[in-house]
């Protein structure tokens, strides 16, 4: 039987209604001021498509690099207490909530050729500003936080007799963390890798200011509004979005519980 | 054997207070104790996940009270079972056998051998999401006695489940200690350490307050906490035999009809001092138990009196004080004890 909704149930469903319009109606927008064959000529230019690659390809790198150490990091957070731990958890938010170009510029003394790092880098031969090891940087120093605060959550769901329970039955400390907490946790790991890559992928302040050349995504169509306009930056934003949400779509359904493991 | 040597502990609001206890190779040990009152964290303790602040653990007088968990050889299964969930049952059987030192036999074949002896053997390719709470304890159980531990620790094994797999669960567990197993086993429940348990340590506060045999500790509580926690009036040891299809438990002079189910012919019996209905002569009722005894003493009670009689047999009735009255009891007096049959519990040893 049907209920008659209420006046706030029509107030929520009204507000819920402008937030999605929100967000819909300039990317609908966008959509339809781009044609097929617009977006088809964009995406056959060779600059457009190395920076797509680009900013795929160093996304990926930084979040896989940096999962090693934040994975193993976010395991300490949830399971052990310590001295100032608060403070931890509030630094590991910062890159959330300070400016990106702040950042950026943090990061470039960070990264500069009379940084530590920096001459570390020149030893090798490598110089962070303009390359994309830099430019993979400065996405991870944005997106870390996603990658570890979501695996933080995961381990903190695995009930901590089970870990115990294989110390008991003989296992090492690492062998728990690998056979028992790392895989229960995968799930929100997985999540939180997507995140971190997705927030990589579109990071445009921190970026432009290690390294404007080689262009990523997000600097070339800001680039492309700069020198051209609008009209030469929107389909590269189209294409960037449709790329970007493809992989999404790809990611999440790769980490959706197949049916055999749900039972 | 293993030895607890005056084990502390100190947590935020509770501590251990030098808990100390023996556990003789081929003992069913039961610490009793109320929630709260630290059983489960003796056997953390024990299994190594917790260490002491001061005192000694041996086992087959080897130190172990700062050995690493896992060169211990100790079995330890959960109140929750905690197998893992992310593994098919052999997955969790063969996870135990991965982390002995040198695994003796072929893992796949040692796995289905305790299966078999388990009767999970069915369930080896199922994970612990499709198995219900009788079955995840036999897995749990399983798994930890795969590695052979020289003492194994149950906390209240019995906790979560129905009456009917209790009773099952009850009989595997018998079996397991019969078959030689050392076992430590916490429970609130008394029911569980009569009918279980060879020695039994009633644990009060972080302190152990009475140790002995099964018989020894409810028969003559040392403590008015342990006789309050017991709750048990009327406790007998008893020899089952079957006369004229009728099943007889005799203790003393004494023979109590009952009805069982059970096989053993040693155990004990409990009957409710509730159950016990008193009469000045005897009467015709539908009850089979009737016992002309003398009133020693009538002590009032919150919910009346508990008048004790020896009838060959100390029984001791709850009566309201009413009726206590209304019938004239005085120590002394000669009253008849009337009970049924069903009223009689019995546990085998």
């Amino acid at each position: 039987m049907r209920t008659k909704a209420s006046p706030s149930d029509l107030f929520f469903t009204l507000t819920g209604a402008l937030v999605l319009l929100f967000i819909i109606a300039p990317l609908l927008g966008m959509f339809l001021k781009t044609t097929p064959s617009t977006l088809f000529e964009t995406a056959s230019e060779t600059e457009v498509r190395q920076s797509i690659w680009l900013t795929i390809w160093t996304s990926l790198a930084a979040t896989l690099f940096f999962s090693v150490t934040a994975i193993p990091f976010a395991y300490l957070l949830a399971r052990k207490n310590f001295p100032f731990k608060g403070l931890v958890t509030g630094i590991i938010d910062l890159p959330v909530v300070i400016p990106h170009s702040a950042a950026g510029i943090a990061l470039l003394g960070f990264v500069s050729r009379d940084s530590v790092l920096g001459q570390m880098g020149s030893a090798i031969g490598l110089n962070f500003i303009g390359h994309p090891a830099g430019i993979a940087i400065a996405m991870a120093f944005v997106s870390i936080p996603y990658l570890i605060n979501t695996a933080r959550d995961g381990f903190a769901g695995v009930p901590e007799r089970l870990e115990k329970a294989a110390l008991t039955l003989g296992a090492s400390p690492g062998r728990v963390f690998f056979t028992i907490s790392l895989p229960l946790a995968w799930r929100n790991i997985l999540s939180g890798l997507i995140l971190m890559f997705a927030r990589g992928m579109s990071e445009f302040g921190a970026v432009v200011i290690i390294a404007y050349h080689p262009m990523i995504t997000p600097v070339l169509i800001y680039e492309r509004f700069g020198a051209f306009g609008l009209k030469y930056a929107r389909p590269v934003s189209v294409l960037f979005i449709l790329i970007s949400l493809a992989l999404f779509i790809l990611f999440r359904w790769m980490a959706k519980p197949k049916s055999n493991e749900k039972s | 054997m293993l030895s607890l040597c005056a084990i502390s502990k100190k947590f935020p609001g509770f501590e251990l207070k030098e808990v100390s206890f023996t556990v003789e190779d081929g003992d069913y040990f039961i610490l009793l104790g109320e929630s709260g009152a630290g059983k489960s964290m003796v056997l953390e303790t024990i299994a190594g996940l917790v260490l002491p602040d001061s005192g000694s653990i041996l086992l087959d007088g080897r130190e172990i009270t700062r050995e690493k968990i896992q060169r211990r050889g100790i079995g330890l299964v959960f109140q929750d079972h905690a197998v893992f969930p992310h593994m098919t049952v052999r997955g969790n059987l063969q996870y135990a056998l991965k982390a002995l030192p040198r695994v003796q036999e072929n893992t796949a074949e040692a796995a289905e051998k305790m299966a078999e002896r388990l009767s999970i053997i069915s369930l080896l390719e199922r994970k612990p999401a499709t198995l219900s709470g009788g079955e995840l304890q036999r897995v749990a159980l399983a798994r930890t006695l795969i590695q052979k531990p020289g003492i194994l620790l149950l906390d209240e094994p019995l906790a979560s489940v129905d009456h009917q797999l209790k009773s099952e669960l009850r009989a595997l567990l018998r079996q397991i200690h019969k078959e030689g197993q050392t076992i430590l086993h916490v429970t609130h429940d008394f029911e569980e350490a009569i009918s279980l348990g060879s020695r039994v340590a009633v644990i009060n506060n972080g302190m152990i307050v009475q140790e002995g045999t099964t018989h020894e500790v409810f028969e003559h509580p040392r403590s008015n906490f342990v006789a309050g926690f017991a709750g048990i009036k009327n406790f007998f040891r008893v020899t089952l035999s079957v006369k004229n299809g009728k099943t007889k438990a005799r203790t003393g002079p004494v023979e109590i009809e009952l009805i069982t189910e059970e096989n053993e012919t040693e155990g004990f019996i409990i009957i409710r001092a509730e159950d016990l209905v008193l009469s000045r002569e005897p009467v015709d009722t539908s009850m089979v138990n009737h016992f002309q005894g003398t009133i020693q003493r009538i002590v009032p009670s919150r919910s009346g009196c508990e008048v004790t009689l020896d009838a060959g047999i100390l029984f001791t009735a709850l009566v309201t004080s009413t009726s206590a009255d209304q019938l004239g009891l005085r120590e002394g007096n000669s009253v008849w004890v009337h009970f049924k049959a069903t009223a009689v519990k019995y546990f085998c040893l």
